[in-house]
């Protein structure tokens, strides 16, 4: 696997504005002729097909979801980062830019870091210009917010429905597009497979969620925004339909899969309340502007009401042990800190397999101080979300709260051009790895999804199909016969099993292996012990599972059958990057190494790189390569949030 | 808790359909949806048929989830999609008659899914500002007051679920669309296309079968946004402004 990342030489400031120059482009007249597929209509994948539309490319839209307002961008609350300095407290495209390299454990790539930094001004500009109805001050400008972890105001806000404010803005330019007849919307359409020819990415197999219909749609360049793979756990803050099947059917075709371990666990989300849950709710991190996080100093009192435990016997562990930020410690610490309270035999909540597993998030002192209506405006929605859950009100009691997985920042590996190894296969938003690195900080999931989709992918993308010089395919090709015929063989393996357990049950399972053992704290034993425990499943999955119905018609478990046999054996790779990776950064923790305080402990001589996994074969171990990183601007330095 | 639920069945678009009635154990910390997951988890160990219905999010932000839950959409909470709803809205022992969200426009995919397209169609006829991605003025150029800049958000807010089409007696769509056109005609950035918009959309309702408003409100006591008709107000005006602007 041939892996040039393509970074353009010089100052890192200069380097976006001379390699646009540098790129070649597509004349107008010609743009039309190009036929491009997205897929996804999340943040990356909307803005992006709409922005390729207004340029004059031929675009063919997919989600499987049966609208594109619906991909789970939808979901994101707290807000969007960008480096306007509005706020005058210091902010700058190069403090942005410091911020995430450090935020991200310095497991991210500085010239991919701050080029979205330096767009992030332009993504507020266009979403106004679009009509998001951002928060604003009494004076009509817009408002910002300080948001996890850092230390300047540069977070925009619609409430605590930012994501849904900026996917509307992106459906809408998508809208116009599919209005004016430049793209074409396929809903209720899943990819199943993507389509090589001589070595360029150049189709992909559908099948309609309605009819069951198999079909091949060929173009010249594929881009992938389908988001993360977080629903490997089973329980994570994504949408139940979230899956990682579009990105492991390109690595199985030779696309690079990069850091699979780096995954993010979120510290504010309502916790487990009992073996049927289905999904996790996640609590903006907002809350934790206003919100002190603490547990009984007593394990005795864990069962009491909070408001009879006295303040002194109140033990508010992220203040104490972070006085600078306190509460706003950035995701991944203040997470393992609250498993940690919850080993003490500190947490509180329901007891679930054997543990309390939740920690306080209270808010009477704001209340206190600003007023029940000042907290109302801020938080209201969220509040009110958290009781129906519930039954509590955040008013009265404080909120309840653990952290559950959130984000991957993990994904398929891509160079600066958001290409991956295979030419022609583009990865946009959450589904490729560049600028996180190993922790994300909040509010620049929406930050990156957007500047991918409307500022970095239309630029590059015409590069490539200037320079490809690929003659035209179409879908009679024999890679397209071969690549349906694996789907239908796949469909049909799945229907013929005739088992008599659920999908969900192994899903269920997986997730409890890859929570014990992939989760926020990971050893080399465990690891180890899930390298078993996945393959044996993934034998039950294949010898009992059962798939009512069949493939040729509207059949929900026959789609989720499909994603939990790919989670299946995606989770291994996740679990092999986890071993291979013998050290402490961001969000993945492994317990032999760490400071005699309990940080994490990283080990830049071995490890300052990305890991990219091949598929070597069915049945076979993936092959680790190496992405060496740099940092020229950013010192490598140990976080440090004391 | 114990649930006796009468639900929907439906095996596609041109199947007459018919209630099927169940027994469901579930427990009041449990969502309206995962009391169905549990309904279904038996139905497949017992090798018969699970019943079909939509949801992603599980917040209540995406809009896929649906049903008419005792002949309201999204159930008796109010303010709440289905996804959100819990158990302990319910007593034990209490029967539940569930169906799809029924419209004109939506047809019946099968059992409680159904095809709210036309909604999407009706979005796409002009519900947005025709800016495309490159470098408009700094989003600070423009001032927009705290109050217009809420009102705008308060019709942003809808999620497109179509609860408002199922609980009106006409089938109509006035309230999602009017959130539309609302959104943008309060802000200064899409009073350019006002007119072309709102003519288009209504066209667009028309076309796709949806049924005309005669004040029900029943769109407004069902959303779980909870948008108010004060949006459909405003689309009454903007249409009349349309036919009045010369051309």
């Amino acid at each position: 696997m041939k892996l040039d990342s393509k970074i353009p030489s010089g100052p890192v400031e200069d380097a976006w504005n001379s390699h646009k120059f540098n790129l070649r482009l597509v004349n107008p007249a010609n743009k039309r002729k190009h036929r491009v597929i997205v897929v996804g209509s999340g943040l990356a994948g909307a803005s992006a097909a709409a922005s390729l539309g207004e340029l004059g490319y031929d675009v063919d839209c997919f989600c499987f979801q049966d609208s594109p307002r619906r991909a789970h961008s939808i979901a994101a609350q707290g807000g969007i980062n960008a480096a306007k300095n509005y706020q005058n407290d210091g902010d700058s495209v190069y403090r942005l830019f410091y911020d995430t390299v450090k935020g991200g454990d310095f497991r991210a790539r500085e010239a991919n870091v701050y080029r979205l930094a330096q767009v992030s001004v332009n993504i507020i500009d266009q979403c106004v210009a679009q009509g998001v109805p951002f928060a604003r001050e009494y004076g009509g400008v817009l408002a910002n917010r300080s948001f996890g972890g850092a230390q300047v105001s540069r977070t925009f806000y619609a409430r605590g429905q930012t994501g849904q404010q900026l996917l509307l803005g992106a459906y809408a330019a998508l809208n116009r597009q599919i209005d004016t007849g430049k793209v074409t919307m396929h809903t209720r359409t899943e990819m199943l497979d993507l389509v090589v020819v001589d070595g360029h990415a150049r189709g992909i197999i559908t099948r309609d969620l309605i009819t069951g219909e198999i079909s091949r749609h060929a173009a010249d360049a594929v881009c992938l925004a389908t988001g993360g793979y977080g629903n490997v756990f089973f329980l994570s803050t994504n949408a139940k339909g979230s899956n990682v099947t579009a990105s492991f059917r390109c690595y199985k075709r030779g696309a690079g899969f990069a850091n699979p371990c780096f995954t993010q666990i979120h510290p504010t989300c309502i916790p487990v309340s009992g073996h049927y849950q289905s999904k996790l709710t996640l609590m903006s991190e907002s809350l934790r502007n206003d919100g002190r996080v603490w547990v009984p100093r007593d394990p005795k009192d864990v069962e009491k009401t909070p408001k009879d435990i006295p303040e002194a016997e109140r033990y508010y562990y992220l203040e104490e042990r972070y006085p600078s930020f306190g509460n706003l410690v950035p995701r991944d610490v203040a997470s393992r800190a609250a498993k940690k309270v919850c080993d003490d035999g500190l947490g509180v909540g329901h007891v679930v397999d054997g543990q309390r597993n939740a920690v306080y998030l209270d808010f009477s002192d704001a209340i206190k101080r600003d007023g029940r209506e000042v907290i109302a405006d801020r938080y209201g929605n969220l509040f009110d979300m958290y009781e129906r859950i519930s039954g509590d009100s955040p008013y009265e009691t404080p909120m309840k709260i653990f952290p559950a997985v959130h984000y991957t920042m993990g994904g398929l590996w891509v160079d600066y051009n958001l290409m991956s190894n295979l030419p022609g296969l583009h990865v946009l938003g959450e589904a490729n790895f560049s600028d996180h690195g190993a922790n994300r900080l909040g509010a620049s999931a929406l930050m990156q999804g957007l500047a991918d989709g409307y500022f970095v992918l239309p630029y590059t993308i015409g590069n490539y199909l200037a320079t490809a010089h690929q003659g035209p395919v179409d879908t009679s090709h024999p890679a397209f016969d071969a690549a349906e015929a694996e789907v239908r063989a796949k469909s049909q393996k799945l229907l013929s099993v005739g088992g008599a357990t659920p999908v969900d049950q192994f899903h269920r399972e997986l997730g409890k292996i890859m929570w014990e053992y992939c989760g926020m704290s990971r050893t080399e034993e465990g690891l180890k012990k899930a390298l078993e425990l996945i393959p044996a499943l993934r034998a039950r999955f294949w010898s009992d599972v059962a798939v009512p119905g069949g493939d040729e018609e509207l059949n929900p478990w026959f789609e989720k059958a499909g994603r939990v046999a790919d989670f299946l054996e995606f989770a291994e790779i996740m679990v092999h990057d986890a071993l291979e990776r013998a050290e402490s950064c961001g969000g993945h923790f492994r317990a032999e190494y760490q400071t005699g305080e309990g940080e994490a402990l990283r080990r830049d001589d071995d490890f300052a790189h990305a890991a990219v996994w091949g598929f070597e074969g069915e049945g076979q171990a993936p092959a680790l390569h190496k992405e060496p990183l740099a940092f020229d601007n950013v010192k490598l330095t140990t976080r440090s949030y004391k | 808790m114990k649930i006796k639920l009468n639900v929907w069945r439906q095996d596609g678009p041109t199947d007459q359909g018919r209630f099927e009635h169940h027994h469901v154990d579930c427990t009041e910390d449990m969502s309206f949806l995962e009391m169905f997951d549990t309904l279904n988890e038996r139905l497949i160990s017992a090798g018969e048929s699970p019943v079909a219905f939509d949801h992603d999010c599980r917040e209540g932000i995406c809009g896929m989830c649906s049903m008419v839950i005792d002949g309201l959409p999204h159930g008796p909470q109010k303010g709440t999609t289905t996804c959100q709803l819990h158990m302990r809205q319910f007593a034990d022992g209490d029967e539940i008659t569930v169906e799809p969200f029924r419209a004109r426009a939506f047809k019946v995919l099968k059992d409680l899914v159904v095809d709210r397209s036309p909604l999407d169609r009706v979005q796409q006829a002009g519900g947005y500002i025709s800016v495309s991605t490159g470098a408009p003025p700094d989003a600070n150029a423009l001032p927009i007051g705290k109050a217009t800049a809420d009102e705008a958000f308060d019709y942003a807010a809808c999620i497109g679920c179509g609860a408002c089409v199922a609980a009106c007696p006409n089938a109509s769509a006035m309230l999602f669309s009017s959130a539309k056109v609302a959104h943008l005609a309060l802000l200064p950035q899409g009073r350019v296309e006002r007119t072309t918009r709102v003519t288009r959309m209504v066209q667009a309702m028309e076309h796709e079968g949806f049924g005309g408003c005669t004040n029900h409100g029943e769109c407004e006591a069902s959303c779980p946004k909870e948008i108010s008709v004060d949006a459909i107000a405003m689309l009454n005006r903007e249409v009349m402004a349309a036919n009045l602007s010369p051309r």
